[in-house]
C-alpha cells in the first residue's frame, strides 16, 4: 500500500499576537503511525498539501509513551495525548488544534504552568524532616497503596482541565488534577500533617465548590484516574473542615 | 562572602536529588530544564530500583549487590564509587518511602521486592511498572516545596548551551537559550551540576525521550571536559518497535515470570496459543539455565540477535521474538505490571494478558558519559555531573534497576560536593569570561539562523541515526565503525550547509534542534572511534572479530578529549580501580 495517504489539518499560529490559520498536510501512510510521528515527518519535509513551503510545527512532546504528559492537544475535537493517537484509529482528515483553555505560545504549544502553581498552593508534598537516614517509612498496607497509586499516576497533562466547563478565568477553578493530589497527600500518613492547610486552600474562591459535576474530567483522563471519586471525597473533607473552622472561630 | 550560587542543569532524578541536597544545606539553586522538570525522562523508568534490603529472607547484602553490579558491568567500573552506591541504596529506598512513593507492599505493609536481571536475589523495589515516574514525582514535590520557600528558582523551557569559563578554565556560569523568546543569556554560578541524561537520540530511534540528545554533555566535552567510556551503549532486549520511537517493555515483565521464546519451526503457521510447549524454543532458559530470562541485558540482546539473524527464527521472518506473560493470572499482572501492559495495549492494539508480546532490542541507556572523579566533578573545575550523563557506575553494561539508584546517589553526592567547592572558590577576575562566551554563542546562533544552505537538520539526523544504529550498537565490526565515523564526518560537513525552514525568533524548535544536532554529531565520533579502538568484547561492546575480554590491554577507562581537528577526538586510557573485587571471567551459564 505504498500510495496510501494520511491527511492532517493543523491549526497554526506563529505567536499569541498572530492570526490562526489552518494548514493541510498529506503524508505517506506508515504502519503504526501516530500524530507525533506524522509531525516529525512534516519537520523533515515542511511542505503543505498544496506544495507550499512552511515551517515545522511547534508542539510539546517528550517521552512519546503517555507518561510525561507533554503532548496534550485537541485531536478531532478531543483533548488527548498526541503520542498515543494512532492514525489508523482516527477519522481523516485528522484535525489537530492546541488546547483551548491555556495561553497559546505557538502552533500547538500552550502554557500549562497554572497546574504547577496550583500544586504549590495546595502543598502537594510530604513534608519530610530531611533527607538524611531516618530509617524506614510508615507502614502502608497493600489496600491503601492500591488506592494511592492510581492518584499518583497523574501525568499533569491538563486534559481534565481543558474539558471542564468550570475551568475558566471567571471561576479560577483549580481543576480535578489538583484536587486528586490533595486526596493523595491527605491519605499519606506523614502527608496528612498538612491536611487542614490543603483543605482550606480548596475552601475559597476557585476551590472545590466550583466543581459542577459535569464529569468530563474522569472521561477524558488518559490515566483513568478516579477523579470524580477524589472530588467527592475531598469535597466532604472540605465541608467538615469549614464546619470545624467555623466552630473554632 | 556572598552565599555560593549553584546552577543545576537537568530536572530528572539526578538533578532534582542534587537540588534537594543543596537546598537542605542552606544553599540556593537555579534549576534549568528544557521541559517542566516533572516531564523529564526519568518518568520512563519502569521496573524498579535496586537496594539490598534483604526483606525476603534470602541473605542478600550490599556486598552482593556490589559484586553483581561490578560483574554485570564486566569489571569496567571503578569499584570505590560503586561500592559506596550499593551501600547507600537501602537508605535511599527508605527516604523515597518516607517521601510518599507508593511502592508495592507486602501483606504486612512492608516494601515488596522483585527480581531483575543479573542477580539471583529479589532486590528491586517497585511502584507498579511506573517506578521512575513515581520516584521523579516524589523528588519533584520536594523541590516544589523548596521552590515555594524561595530556595530554588526554576528556569523551565531553557536550554543549556555552554559553560562560562574564566581565564583559568574554571566554571563561572552558563549560557542558555529561552526556548520561547529565543533570548540568549548568561547566568552566574560558582559551581554547575550537569544532570542531562542519556544520548539515545544519536541513534535516531531509541527508548529515550525526545530531549535525550546528549547536547549538553557534548558542549562541555567540546569545551575541554573528558568523555569516559563513550563506546558503551546499552541495547535493551525487549522493546516495541515504533514509527517515532522504540517503546521499552520493562525487564520487570521477565522479573515477574515473563518468558522469551520463538517457534522452533521458522514461520510456524499455527496461531500462537496452539503451538505446544515442546515446539517452543525458550532460548534464554536453554542457553542460560541458572539466570534464564533474567540474564543481563547485553547477553539477552545478543541472544535475540542470534535467534533472529543467525538461526532465522524471527517471528514470520521479521526481527521479532515473543515476550510471553499469558501464563500469569490477570490480577497479578495488573497489580505489578499494569503500566507497561497498557503501553503495549495502547500502541500495538493487542492485550498482552491474552497474547504474547512481539518485541525486539532497542538502544536504551548510555553507560559512558562525562568523565568525573569520585566527587562527581568533571575534568573542568567547577563542573559536576550526575546521573546518566556521567560514566561512573555501570561499567560496560548496566544492570536493570541500577539506574534509578545511581541517579539519586550521584545527585546526592554532587550537590554537597558542588556546594563545598563553591564555598572555597576565589572571586572571579574581571567578568569571569561571561562577555566572551555570550559573544561566541551569539555568533553561532546568528550564523545558524542566517545560513542559506539546502540541508534539512531533521533529515541529517535520520541519516545519523541510521548509520549509528547499524554500525555502533549490538554487533560491531571495525570496518563498519570506520564507515560510521566517515559518515559522521560527511554529516558534519553537510551541517555547514544546513537550512532552517523556520527563521522566526519565537518558539523556533528547528533552531534549537539544529544546535543539538551539531553536538550529537561531535559526540557520535567519540562513540564510533572509541568502539573502533577497543579491540575486545566487554559487556555491551561486542566485536565478533575480538570475541573475548582482554583485561591486559583494555581493563581501562576510555577517555576522549575534543581536539577540533578533522581526525576527531584524542583518546587516552586510565587504570580501573579494582581494589575490592578481582576481575574474573563473566559467565551467566552458571551461578557466578
Amino acid at each position: 500500500m505504498a500510495d496510501k495517504k494520511v491527511t492532517l489539518e493543523i491549526k497554526r499560529q506563529a505567536s499569541p499576537d498572530d492570526p490562526a490559520v489552518w494548514e493541510t498536510f498529506e503524508l505517506d501512510w506508515r504502519h503504526g503511525m501516530n500524530v507525533i510521528s506524522a509531525m516529525m515527518e512534516i519537520a523533515a519535509n515542511p511542505v503543505t498539501a498544496d506544495g507550499r513551503a512552511t515551517t515545522p510545527i511547534t508542539y510539546d512532546s517528550n517521552c512519546l509513551e503517555e507518561i510525561c504528559g507533554s503532548c496534550a492537544m485537541r485531536i478531532n475535537g478531543k483533548a488527548r495525548m498526541a503520542c498515543s493517537a494512532l492514525v489508523d484509529n482516527l477519522e481523516q482528515p485528522i484535525r489537530v488544534e492546541p488546547l483551548s483553555k491555556f495561553p497559546l505560545v505557538r502552533d500547538l504549544q500552550v502554557d500549562r504552568s497554572v497546574l504547577f502553581e496550583n500544586l504549590k498552593a495546595v502543598k502537594a508534598w510530604v513534608p519530610v524532616d530531611g533527607t538524611y537516614d531516618l530509617g524506614s517509612g510508615p507502614r502502608v498496607f497493600p489496600q491503601q497503596q492500591e488506592v494511592n497509586y492510581p492518584l499518583s499516576n497523574c501525568i499533569s497533562c491538563t486534559c481534565c482541565m481543558e474539558v471542564c466547563p468550570q475551568f475558566n478565568e471567571e471561576t479560577g477553578f483549580v481543576g480535578a488534577a489538583t484536587i486528586a493530589q490533595v486526596k493523595l497527600f491527605n491519605n499519606h500518613p506523614t502527608g496528612s500533617v498538612l491536611k487542614e492547610e490543603r483543605l482550606r486552600a480548596l475552601a475559597g474562591d476557585g476551590g472545590i465548590q466550583e466543581c459542577g459535576f459535569a464529569q468530563n474530567c474522569v472521561e477524558v483522563c488518559p490515566k483513568q484516574i478516579p477523579l470524580t471519586d477524589a472530588i467527592s471525597d475531598v469535597s466532604r473533607d472540605v465541608l467538615v473542615q469549614k464546619a470545624k473552622d467555623f466552630l473554632r472561630s | 562572602m556572598a552565599a555560593p550560587r549553584i546552577i543545576v542543569v537537568g530536572g530528572g532524578l539526578a538533578g532534582l536529588a542534587a537540588v534537594i541536597k543543596i537546598a537542605e544545606a542552606g544553599g540556593t539553586v537555579d534549576l534549568f530544564s528544557i521541559v517542566p522538570v516533572k516531564r523529564s525522562h526519568s518518568v520512563c523508568a519502569q521496573g524498579g530500583i535496586n537496594a539490598a534490603k534483604n526483606l525476603k529472607g534470602e541473605g542478600d547484602t550490599t556486598d552482593k549487590h556490589f559484586d553483581d553490579t561490578i560483574y554485570g558491568g564486566d569489571f569496567l567500573a571503578n569499584q570505590t564509587p560503586v561500592k559506596a552506591m550499593c551501600e547507600a541504596a537501602p537508605a535511599i529506598i527508605d527516604l523515597l518511602d518516607r517521601m510518599g512513593v507508593p511502592f508495592n507492599r507486602t501483606p504486612e505493609g512492608l516494601l515488596d521486592f522483585r527480581r531483575f536481571g543479573g542477580t539471583l536475589y529479589n532486590r528491586t523495589a517497585f511502584a507498579g511498572a511506573t517506578t521512575g515516574q513515581q520516584l521523579l514525582y516524589a523528588l519533584d514535590e520536594q523541590v516544589r516545596r523548596y521552590e515555594s520557600e524561595g530556595k530554588v528558582k526554576k528556569y523551565e523551557g531553557w536550554e543549556f548551551l555552554s559553560a562560562v569559563l574564566d581565564s583559568k578554565g574554571q566554571a563561572r556560569g552558563i549560557t542558555a537559550l529561552d526556548l520561547r523568546t529565543m533570548e540568549l543569556r548568561s547566568f552566574h554560578a560558582d559551581a554547575i551540576i550537569l544532570a542531562t541524561g542519556g544520548t539515545g537520540a544519536i541513534f535516531g530511534k531509541s527508548t529515550n525521550s525526545v530531549i535525550c540528545t546528549g547536547s549538553a554533555q557534548s558542549a562541555i566535552f567540546q569545551q575541554g571536559a573528558f568523555y569516559g567510556n563513550g563506546e558503551f551503549i546499552q541495547v535493551h532486549p525487549t522493546c516495541i518497535p515504533g514509527e517515532d520511537k522504540l517503546r521499552l517493555m520493562s525487564e520487570s515483565a521477565r522479573g515477574e515470570g515473563g518468558r522469551v521464546w520463538v517457534p522452533r519451526t521458522p514461520g510456524d503457521p499455527r496461531p500462537v496459543k496452539q503451538i505446544p510447549a515442546s515446539e517452543r524454543f525458550y532460548f534464554l532458559e536453554e542457553w542460560y539455565p541458572k539466570y534464564g530470562n533474567l540474564v543481563p541485558r547485553d547477553v539477552a540482546t545478543r541472544a535475540i540477535h542470534k535467534v533472529v539473524y543467525q538461526l532465522g527464527l524471527g517471528l514470520d521472518g521479521q526481527p521479532m521474538v515473543y515476550l510471553d506473560l499469558t501464563h500469569i493470572d490477570r490480577a497479578t499482572l495488573n497489580r505489578k505490571l499494569e503500566g507497561i501492559l497498557e503501553i503495549y495495549e495502547k500502541f500495538v492494539g493487542v492485550d498482552p494478558r491474552d497474547e504474547p508480546m512481539k518485541i525486539f532490542p532497542g538502544v536504551h541507556y548510555t553507560m559512558g558519559g562525562l568523565w568525573v572523579d569520585f566527587n562527581q566533578m568533571t575534568s573542568i573545575p567547577g563542573i559536576f555531573a550526575a546521573g546518566e550523563c556521567e560514566y561512573q557506575y555501570h561499567g560496560a553494561n548496566r544492570l536493570g534497576a541500577n539506574s534509578l539508584v545511581s541517579c539519586i546517589f550521584g545527585g546526592f553526592r554532587s550537590g554537597p560536593n558542588a556546594l563545598e567547592y563553591a564555598r572555597n572558590l576565589p572571586a572571579a577576575e574581571g567578568d569571569g569570561g561571561h562577555a566572551a562566551e555570550l559573544a561566541r554563542q551569539a555568533e553561532i546562533n546568528g550564523k545558524l539562523l542566517k545560513n542559506e544552505g539546502t540541508e534539512n537538520p531533521f533529515k541529517l539526523w535520520r541519516e545519523l541515526g541510521k548509520t549509528m544504529t547499524e554500525h555502533a550498537t549490538v554487533i560491531r565490526y571495525n570496518k563498519g565503525l570506520k564507515e560510521a565515523d566517515e559518515k559522521v564526518v560527511e554529516l558534519l560537513d553537510r551541517y555547514k550547509n544546513v537550512n532552517l525552514s523556520d527563521r522566526s525568533q519565537w518558539a523556533n524548535t528547528s533552531f534549537a534542534f539544529a544546535r543539538q544536532l551539531k553536538n550529537m554529531l561531535e559526540l557520535s565520533r567519540v562513540i564510533a572511534q572509541g568502539a573502533l579502538l577497543r579491540d575486545e568484547s566487554r559487556g555491551a561492546h561486542y566485536k565478533p572479530g575480538f570475541p573475548d575480554r582482554n583485561d591486559e590491554k583494555f581493563l581501562k577507562t576510555t577517555k576522549a578529549a575534543f581536539t577540533g581537528s578533522a581526525a576527531g577526538p584524542r583518546f587516552e586510557y586510565e587504570e580501573v580501580d579494582t581494589q575490592y573485587i578481582k576481575p574474573r571471567p563473566r559467565n551467566y551459564d552458571a551461578a557466578k
